[in-house]
């Protein structure tokens, strides 16, 4: 462990910049975005120091911690605010600081007409704050408050535009949801403090091994649950699609590249959990694949551009998270499917949000085509992400997703079927719905407005998409040559000596299935669009309208979840009224009632004084003869 | 004659006296059955006191007089001055501590 002394900075840098941003108010409103692109492209360039640094130590000596104070000091309960930075969480921060630097270039143009920009900016580097203090933490309590603080971002920048009611809702449906899973976490972390007495990552990690199998596979499950709602997986993923609300740039860098990858940092920096329990092993890779194959079909069926890579997000993560339940070897190809996806997926929100700036705002797949000949760059942009999302070679999917369809096969027996025919499956699915994206976007013939202009973005814009597409490229070529990736977190995930599991079948095998179920799907997808009617049809398949409304999965919730909520508030409301309410207001009634009888006596007549004077005294008088007598 | 009897006719005088106040409205009347009330006991102080052969209970009675004398001074300058203000010496028509 090398000790480090600027880490904090990383963090620091664009808090400070957040919250002068957010105090000076509209004074700042001239300079605010540079300020905070500055802020974001220092901390990038600390990053890339630290990534260097990191890269000229060997072995232990590559992580470094910094301690910035003592936190909590409770009896033996000890947690310091403490960073820690090995070659997991420096891979998240130069994605986060990376793509996030990029996304506030492209935001300058995209949100220059907005009045609110300097907010939206301020908003913007919280997040990258927050975020950067999930992954540089050292402890699971330090990663809760940057699990809650990407939280409270991602809130503020769905209902950016909470001037619009949907929009506020949507941001109201993605805190709730996250809450959920945030309860996880935070059983997560009490369960393990119960067991290990520390909450910190080499605490439990040291302590994993001696603990009894049912409560591993208890923070096992509580990890899970934390990582569904955070990355928008099975059954906590209904928010994601609502979560488009927000601005487009907010899509590419919380809701496709960074925050919702959090979970499968939760779940590849807790690995010394799952590798202990097969039990959460085996609930990690359910959620994956049923997310996987669940975001490719509605994915299949949205006419919002914004939705259909939502789902496409959804589904790219199930494939994360699946890689991550198959073990070791499984960790080191979440990441690097996480990286490659982080630049082919903003690449493309934001060629989306290229596409609606020239379309006004317009998201509806049905009212564009034919717009290659109109924005040649975002084409060609937007065109390298589709080629890497489907997984063409040499393209960054390619060598990342061949890879998890790979190791599902390799799980052994009847699992690693179903695993490896699912993943096949969705492969084949994301080629159809993202060739469907690409035909009725790019090609065919216009079907927009004759009040539309489409138009090539500015400069700020295509810049970062450009940056973006040559990172769809090379990252995948990059990342998997010599296995560099699979090396480089190795000492993190405990992955050597793994490699010696039967091969159901040879990787070229597997290479080639993946590729032809590829075609298959392309092929359809052209055959299916030749034709676009900018109206959706209504006449289609129960499977089409299933996949329409998300597969009933907000109904679902609805009726299992929010109306017996809801029964259950007006329930405790009603009680409340009537028991507690009513127990209150039937003593004062009391009161006042005896009191006005008691009252009548106070009437101010002199003479019912002396009457009752001399009963009294005639009361007493009797009184004292019985007794005497 | 026995002389219980005056016992009975000062409980007479002073039950008259105290059903005086109790119904009449007129201030100055009351007023007459608190002295019929008060003389009442006055009789029944000398009473024990010849009962009992010694000074005590005629003692007393002085102290009663005395008492009821200033009594009749405050007290029927309190009628005159509500008279003054209400036009009426009706007792009822004092109900309040204010106007």
């Amino acid at each position: 462990m090398t000790t480090s002394t600027h880490l904090v900075y990383l963090i620091a840098l664009p808090l400070v910049s957040a919250a002068i941003l957010m105090l000076l108010g509209r004074i700042a409103d001239k300079w605010g975005h540079i300020l905070a692109t500055l802020v974001s492209a220092s901390a990038f360039a600390i990053g890339v120091s630290e990534f260097f640094a990191m890269k000229s130590r060997h072995g232990d000596a590559r992580a470094a911690t910094q301690t910035i104070f003592s936190w909590i000091s409770v009896g033996s309960f000890k947690v310091d605010a403490a960073l820690l930075l090995d070659q997991l969480s420096i891979s998240f921060v130069l994605l986060i600081t990376g793509v996030g630097t990029l996304i506030h270039i492209y935001s300058i143009a995209y949100m220059s007409h907005d009045r609110d920009r300097r907010r939206f900016f301020a908003y913007l580097n919280l997040f990258i704050a927050a975020m950067l203090l999930l992954v540089l933490g050292n402890s699971y309590l330090n990663l809760y408050v940057g699990w809650e603080g990407v939280g409270l971002a991602s809130y503020l920048l769905i209902g950016f535009w909470n001037q619009k009611p949907a929009y506020a809702t949507a941001a109201k449906k993605a805190f709730v949801a996250n809450r959920v899973g945030d309860v996880g976490l935070s059983l997560a972390i009490m369960i393990a403090f119960a067991q290990f007495g520390t909450v910190t990552f080499a605490g439990v990690k040291a302590g994993a091994p001696h603990a009894s199998s049912a409560a591993l596979t208890a923070i096992g499950a509580m990890l899970l649950l934390a990582a569904a709602g955070k990355s928008a997986q099975f059954p906590l993923q209904s928010w994601l699609g609502d979560a488009m609300a927000g601005p487009t740039p907010v899509s590419a860098l919380i809701h496709a590249a960074t925050m919702v990858t959090a979970g499968v940092y939760l779940i590849t920096r807790s690995n010394f959990i799952f590798d202990a329990s097969s039990t959460a092993r085996l609930l990690v890779v359910i959620v994956g694949a049923i997310t996987l194959l669940f975001g490719a079909i509605v994915g299949t069926a949205k006419d919002d551009i914004k939705k259909a890579l939502a789902a496409s997000t959804m589904s790219q993560i199930g494939y994360m998270i699946l890689a991550t339940g198959l073990g070791p070897v499984g960790y080191a190809f979440a990441i690097m499917h996480l990286l490659t996806h982080g630049f082919f997926k903003a690449g493309m929100f934001l060629g989306a949000g290229s596409v609606m700036h020239g379309m006004d705002d317009e998201v509806n797949m049905r009212k564009y085509g034919g717009l290659a000949k109109f924005m040649p760059i975002t084409t060609i942009t937007f065109g390298l992400g589709y080629l890497a999302i489907i997984g063409v070679p040499p393209f960054a999917g390619f060598y990342s997703k061949d890879k998890i369809i790979e190791t599902a096969f390799n799980a052994g027996g009847t699992k690693g079927i179903l695993l490896g025919g699912a993943a096949l499956l969705g492969a084949a699915i994301t080629a159809f719905y993202m060739t469907r994206v690409v035909v009725l976007t790019f090609a065919g013939s216009k079907r927009w407005d004759e009040k539309a202009h489409p138009h090539e973005s500015p400069v700020l814009m295509w810049l970062p998409m450009a940056i973006l597409a040559i990172g769809s490229v090379a990252s995948g070529f990059l990342l998997a040559s010599g296995s560099a990736m699979v090396n480089w977190l190795a000492p993190v995930v405990n992955a050597s000596g793994v490699e010696g599991g039967k091969e159901l079948m040879k990787p070229i095998v597997v290479s080639l299935l993946a590729l032809g179920v590829v075609v298959v799907g392309v092929a359809f997808a052209v055959i299916k669009y030749r034709t676009v009617p900018s109206v959706a049809p209504e006449d289609v398949s129960i499977f089409t309208k299933a996949a329409r409304k998300d597969l009933y999965q907000d109904s679902l919730n609805e009726a299992l979840l929010m109306r017996p909520g809801q029964k259950l508030t007006s329930g405790l409301v009603y009680t409340d009224d009537t028991l507690v309410d009513g127990a209150v207001r039937s003593v004062g009634f009391t009161l006042a009632t005896v009191s006005g009888w008691v009252r009548k006596l106070q009437n101010g007549y002199v003479r019912t004084y002396a009457l009752v004077m001399l009963i009294g005294l005639l009361a007493l008088i009797a009184t004292i003869w019985m007794v005497t007598l | 004659m026995d002389i219980s009897n005056y016992l009975f006719l000062s409980a007479i005088l002073f039950t008259i006296g105290a059903v005086g106040v109790v119904v009449r409205r007129n201030a100055i009347v009351v007023f007459m059955c608190i002295e019929l009330m008060l003389n009442a006991t006055n009789l029944a102080f000398v009473t024990f006191a010849r009962i009992n052969g010694n000074l005590d209970g005629q003692v007393a009675s002085f102290f009663t007089m005395v008492v009821a004398a200033c009594e009749v001074v405050v007290g029927l300058a309190i009628i005159v001055t509500m008279f003054r203000s209400r036009r009426s010496a009706s007792v009822d028509d004092a109900s309040l501590l204010k106007r």
